[in-house]
């Protein structure tokens, strides 16, 4: 089977983000991009379907074009190929936009499944894999910390608050994976080298067919606003000398919750 | 203003928690109508009236408990075409996530994510949210026509029931059938995994750990700490995504949002991701060996610390004080 993997490149999480007051947008300068970690877990996910089944992963991004890294990444890891959306008119989409380009760029595409992280790690909405499920007509299986594939049909445990659900839905479908459900691989040496040879394809709006149907020209939203939240008052800090549960214990007890 | 609409989840006639506080914000916002599917739906009207709803669109039909986001997409896509609300409010959970972002893409609404609240704006909506662990906020407004789909955070607004007495709300009981029309995902069982204590969504006290406790099984000690002090147990991302804890421990952007009387973060470091879904305890108390921590910035009380010995020597200290 055919798997789809939609990834995003972010900057790198461990690095504490900041906006840019003028522009509203996140500073991306001077910060490492990366797979987005999450993303991670949908590329092993696919990886791990079309090793037992056969057929290809392909990984979809979009984003400026050093998120071909990103996508590299996904490569050395073992997907097959990749496609890239890229066009200066897609810069700050919101999700809807991104998802249109998405869907765009899957059509004509031969897949069974198309994969996603649940949410990114930086923009957090999770709203694109169930907007793509929508525009695809798709049926959407998401928040699955388990996935298997059985007679045309996928099969999730989608995670609830008290436990989860087993939750099924036929091939064509959109999935979005927890971090729980693998754990990545890491890319070997010649998984690196035989990234640079595998095909990605770059597309543009125009290639699309949506000049003037999605990026800038099609902002649902607008940030108009940007200030600090009111900060918490700083507390006491102590280094343990033997008294730290003490001082705990004792501030609980001040508290009134002992 | 044609109105505000809260999608009214309900599991078995009661609804959510969050429902109550979206209730509660969009009655200040305008003319409130809920909308409440599935099995049992009715029986949550009268509540849903006690926090604000004026009008409830019922539908009772299993498809909405058995069948994911699509037949509520179907039914609120009808709705709003006859009605024309201006806004709609979800919670920002598993099921509103997909209705909202779904319908989003059906109606190519503005659909804003992660809200911590909505406040009228030279006639329109601002809709605020909390970015890089609340430490920014952001106001945005949407471009595109109405409705606006916005998706509130469990816990950003104190549910509280309507002032007056009001009177019960208009109830309107829908029977038409349900078209998901397309191939669908069915829900085909459920199953509840065992937790012991309060839930971390109404604990007073939350003990948290992170990887600074070094092992899953160090978990356990956390557990007994918990135990002693009736608090629940809570985890970050991290150690979740290394297997360590289920997901439905995850305190974080990812996961749940907690606010509960004291906070104790053990071996967290305090990344963003975690701090946003913990930043509103009223008093936070944390133990960690690196006195760089950012989750210290946030601390009344920060014990900078092994916490493998701090742990096992705090849970012997409040059995002390507990009188055992």
């Amino acid at each position: 089977m055919n798997v789809l993997v939609c990834v995003k490149q972010i900057p790198d999480p461990n690095v504490p983000g900041k906006l840019d007051p003028q522009t509203k947008r996140m500073v991306r300068e001077g910060v490492d991009a990366v797979l987005d970690p999450g993303d991670e877990h949908a590329v092993e996910a696919a990886l791990q379907l079309v090793e037992k089944d056969g057929g290809e992963a392909t990984i979809i991004s979009m984003g400026p074009p050093r998120a071909m890294d990103a996508i590299r990444r996904a490569l050395a890891m073992g997907a097959h190929r990749g496609v890239l959306i890229t066009d200066p008119g897609l810069e700050n989409s919101d999700a809807l936009s991104t998802a249109r380009a998405i869907a765009a760029a899957i059509e004509g595409q031969s897949y069974e499944l198309i994969i996603c992280g649940t949410e990114s790690t930086d923009g957090s909405s999770g709203a694109v894999p169930a907007q793509l499920a929508e525009l695809l007509g798709l049926p959407l299986l998401s928040f699955a910390r388990k996935l298997e594939v059985n007679d045309g049909k996928a099969q999730i445990d989608r995670q609830t608050d008290d436990g989860y659900d087993v939750v099924e839905a036929p091939l064509p479908a959109v999935v979005t994976v927890t971090g729980g459900i693998n754990e990545a691989r890491y890319p070997a040496l010649r998984g690196i080298m035989q990234a640079k040879n595998k095909e990605v394809k770059q597309v543009g709006l125009k290639d699309l067919g949506l000049d003037g149907k999605a990026g800038k020209a099609a902002l649902t939203e607008e940030v108009v606003e940007i200030k600090a939240a009111e900060a918490r008052k700083a507390g006491e800090i102590v280094e343990d000398k033997g008294d730290g549960a003490k001082r705990v214990a004792d501030y609980l007890v001040e508290l009134k919750v002992i | 203003m044609a109105g505000v609409w809260v999608f009214a989840e309900t599991v078995e006639g009661t609804p959510a928690p969050v429902v109550l506080e979206l209730l509660t914000k969009a009655r200040s916002l305008g003319e409130t109508t809920a909308i409440a599917l599935g099995p049992g739906a009715s029986k949550s009207v009268q509540t849903l009236g006690q926090y604000g709803a004026k009008k409830v669109y019922v539908h009772e039909d299993p498809a909405f408990r058995d069948i994911l986001a699509t037949p509520a997409v179907e039914l609120l896509a009808r709705l709003i075409e006859k009605d024309q609300p201006d806004l709609l409010i979800f919670g920002m959970t598993y099921d509103g996530r997909d209705v909202a972002s779904r319908l989003s893409a059906r109606l190519s609404s503005a659909l804003i994510a992660n809200a911590s609240d909505v406040v009228k704006k030279d006639g329109g909506w601002a809709i605020i949210t909390p970015v890089f662990g609340g430490s920014l906020l952001v106001t945005t407004v949407p471009r595109a026509k109405a409705p606006t789909l916005v998706l509130i955070r469990p816990k950003a607004v104190a549910a509280e029931p309507a002032a007056s007495e009001a009177a019960p709300p208009q109830v309107e009981t829908l029977s038409d059938p349900v078209e998901p029309g397309k191939p669908v995902a069915r829900v085909l069982r459920r199953e509840k995994e065992k937790a012991s204590g309060p839930k971390l969504e109404d604990a007073t006290i939350i003990v948290s750990g992170g990887r600074g406790l070094g092992a899953p099984e160090n978990f356990k000690m956390l557990d007994e700490l918990a135990a002693e002090l009736g608090a629940a147990v809570g985890a970050s991302r991290a150690v979740v995504d290394a297997g360590w804890k289920p997901y439905s421990f995850q305190i974080g952007q990812t996961g749940k949002t907690v606010k509960p009387a004291v906070y104790i973060a053990v071996g967290i470091s305090g990344a963003m991701q975690h701090t946003v879904g913990m930043k509103g305890a009223k008093t936070i108390i944390a133990i960690n060996k690196d006195p760089e921590a950012p989750i210290f910035k946030l601390a009344d009380l920060g014990v900078i610390g092994d916490v493998h010995k701090i742990v096992p020597q705090l849970i012997q200290e409040v059995r002390a004080r507990k009188g055992k």
